[in-house]
């Protein structure tokens, strides 16, 4: 058992510099070269007191430019979208003992498309917080549609789950070919409403970057609090019950936070998929079920995936860029499969 | 006289109003220390009894008291520790040991991120020593026979550590050797850790066996209850079976065996 911790603990520490050293090499790369030296020297210099110690007077202007105003809050709103989404599938999946459950299954994603294509197609231009039209319409809709799925399926008092997630797909559907519809309507702007829906983290800024690092950190806390609970609700809910949970509050402040960190994550970036629902499923294949070591673990192993995926989808085929949710899905899908079936073969599954 | 320690008052449970109540005026009484079977055909309202008296379901009509205070008065958390909960089988996909799972057990004397205590180690060695699960404590919980899966879910709710045990058919699918085991366990919390045990059962030789107390249930109400040898009489279950049976008294092992009429 002792072992086993101290294992886990290692574990975590080695994801903790893996997503470091992601994050300095992503920093590093791209249409601009600079070395992985220089940015680091550039990051270390924004730091307060340790940072005049290092000297970048040398490095030119727009190297500074480059790592700090635009690589750096992309890569960091990567990193915040990725253990969003993935602390918030792992929750999901435990809250709706259904392992293909993900973070959008409320509605979410198909609420904040609805938002930003009417952002897009009305054209307005406001700003709230650092905020755009289409992030704050986005935000609007993601949340209208979770209060409206959770009004609707659990409609006669009783919490079923599965009605839930019936609502949330047929909620979704509806949306999206609302979505469809305008598209076709306005085919001028076709491409950038289809764009957003696949995600990208280009539009990336320092307010954008605040904004959700709040909105996710806070989140990430009151989920670890449950860590214990999502484990006794695995064993099912009257089970739960009987040994102290109450599991109809505890799906019911669950669900909230988590449509909350979703909302906050597509309306700043769109609706990247498959992240939420494998990287949890990954770590829940290579460390097992226990949500005390599964969240954290899922918070820095998206953070780690995303930040990788979004490296690769503005560096592999440039000056053009691949969308992230091709990336994460291109990468990620093989190395689940493969994942799959390792552990059927070692007849664990 | 013994304690009351759970009243139920005129419960009634009508989940949908075109249809019969499940529960109709259902009262009895549980007293302190008392070894309860609850038997009665399928569909008599046993298993939504249970869940009521585990406060799944709320009494809407009538109430239920535990120790003299309202159910609902109770957190769930505080209701964990006094009442613990064995159900049929248990379906999880989760990677959990058998210790994980029995450790849960102590959940409701738990904070958020405490670890276990030395007093909770002691409950769940105890409650492996009891159950007999000791050599299973590292076997993922999943891969358990159905025998020893029950085994490790009474072994939770012995770590526990409540005054009342509530289980739903806990020997319904094991074999003549668990369901003789299992019964051995609960008789020995009843009498030698004084604990208060009610279930649900089918089989009337086992019951009549080891429960002291019985009660008899009929289309959602209690058709009889009182001593097991009391309840459990031909004409009673003729009533509610609608078989006859023949009991026969073996004088020298102080057991009574209950065989069916089967008439053609």
């Amino acid at each position: 058992m002792i072992n086993q911790k101290r294992k886990a603990k290692m574990a975590l520490i080695g994801l903790m510099l893996l997503l470091l050293l992601s994050i300095v090499v992503s920093v590093s790369v791209g249409s601009a070269d600079i070395t992985v030296l220089d940015s680091l020297k550039l990051l270390v210099s924004k730091i307060p007191i340790i940072g005049q110690l290092v000297e970048v007077d040398h490095l030119k202007s727009t190297y500074e430019v480059i790592v700090w105003r635009v690589r750096m809050p992309r890569i960091l709103q990567a990193a915040l979208v990725g253990s969003n989404l993935a602390i918030v599938g792992c929750t999901f999946q435990a809250v709706f003992r259904n392992p293909l459950a993900d973070p959008s299954i409320l509605g979410v994603s198909s609420g904040a498309s609805l938002g930003a294509t009417l952002g897009i197609l009305s054209g307005i231009t406001l700003n709230f917080l650092g905020l755009g039209a289409t992030s704050i319409l986005a935000f609007i809709g993601a949340l209208l549609t979770v209060v409206l799925v959770y009004r609707v399926g659990t409609l006669g008092s009783r919490m079923v789950v599965a009605n839930l997630l019936l609502v949330g797909t047929a909620v979704s559907t509806l949306l999206s070919s609302l979505i469809s519809l305008f598209m076709i309507y306005n085919r001028e702007q076709l491409e950038k409403v289809y764009l957003w829906t696949l995600g990208s983290f280009s539009a990336a800024n320092w307010d954008k970057v605040g904004f959700l690092a709040i909105i996710t950190w806070t989140g990430i806390v009151i989920i670890s609090l449950f860590g214990k609970d999502l484990n006794i609700l695995l064993t099912g809910d009257e089970v739960a019950a009987s040994l102290g949970v109450d599991t109809v509050k505890v799906k019911k402040i669950l669900m909230l936070i988590g449509s909350l960190l979703v909302a906050a994550s597509v309306s700043v970036s769109g609706a990247i998929g498959f992240v939420g629902l494998i990287v949890p499923q990954c770590m829940r294949l290579c460390i097992g079920s226990d949500h005390r070591l599964l969240l954290p673990f899922s918070v820095l192993g998206g953070a780690t995936f995303m930040v990788i995926c979004d490296t690769l989808s503005r560096t592999i085929a440039q000056p053009t860029e691949i969308p992230v949710g091709v990336i994460t899905a291109v990468f990620g899908a093989p190395y689940f499969i493969y994942l799959l079936y390792r552990q059927s073969k070692n007849g664990k599954v | 006289m013994k304690e009351t320690a759970i009243t139920v008052d005129q419960l009634k449970w009508q989940p949908d109003l075109k249809q019969k109540a499940i529960l109709n005026q259902l009262s009895t009484h549980f007293v302190q220390g008392g070894f309860y079977g609850i038997m009665g055909p399928n569909g008599s309202g046993k298993t939504s009894f249970i869940r009521h008296l585990l406060r799944f379901l709320e009494a809407k009509e009538g109430e239920i008291y535990l120790e003299g205070k309202p159910l609902e008065h109770y957190s769930r958390k505080q209701l964990a520790t006094y009442i613990s909960f064995v159900p049929q089988n248990v379906n999880i996909e989760a990677d959990f040991t058998v210790y994980d799972m029995i450790a849960m057990g102590r959940n409701p004397y738990q904070k958020r991120f405490q670890a276990l205590s030395k007093e909770d180690d002691e409950k769940i060695e105890q409650a492996m020593e009891i159950t007999n699960c000791k050599e299973l404590k590292e076997r993922p919980f999943s891969y358990l026979s159905g025998g020893e899966a029950q085994r490790v879910l009474v072994a939770r709710a012995i770590a526990q550590d409540t005054k009342y045990l509530i289980l739903d058919e806990p020997i319904s699918h094991l074999d003549i050797r668990y369901q003789i085991e299992l019964m051995e366990n609960l008789k020995y919390l009843n009498e030698k850790k004084g604990k208060t045990i009610i279930a649900i059962l089918h089989d009337l030789n086992l019951s009549a066996a080891y429960c002291k107390n019985m009660i008899l249930m009929k289309e959602g109400s209690i058709f009889a209850s009182g001593m097991v040898e009391e309840v459990l009489t031909k004409s009673h279950l003729k009533a509610v079976y609608g078989i006859d049976f023949e009991i026969y008294e073996a004088d020298h092992r102080k057991q009574r065996f209950y065989i069916p009429i089967i008439s053609s």
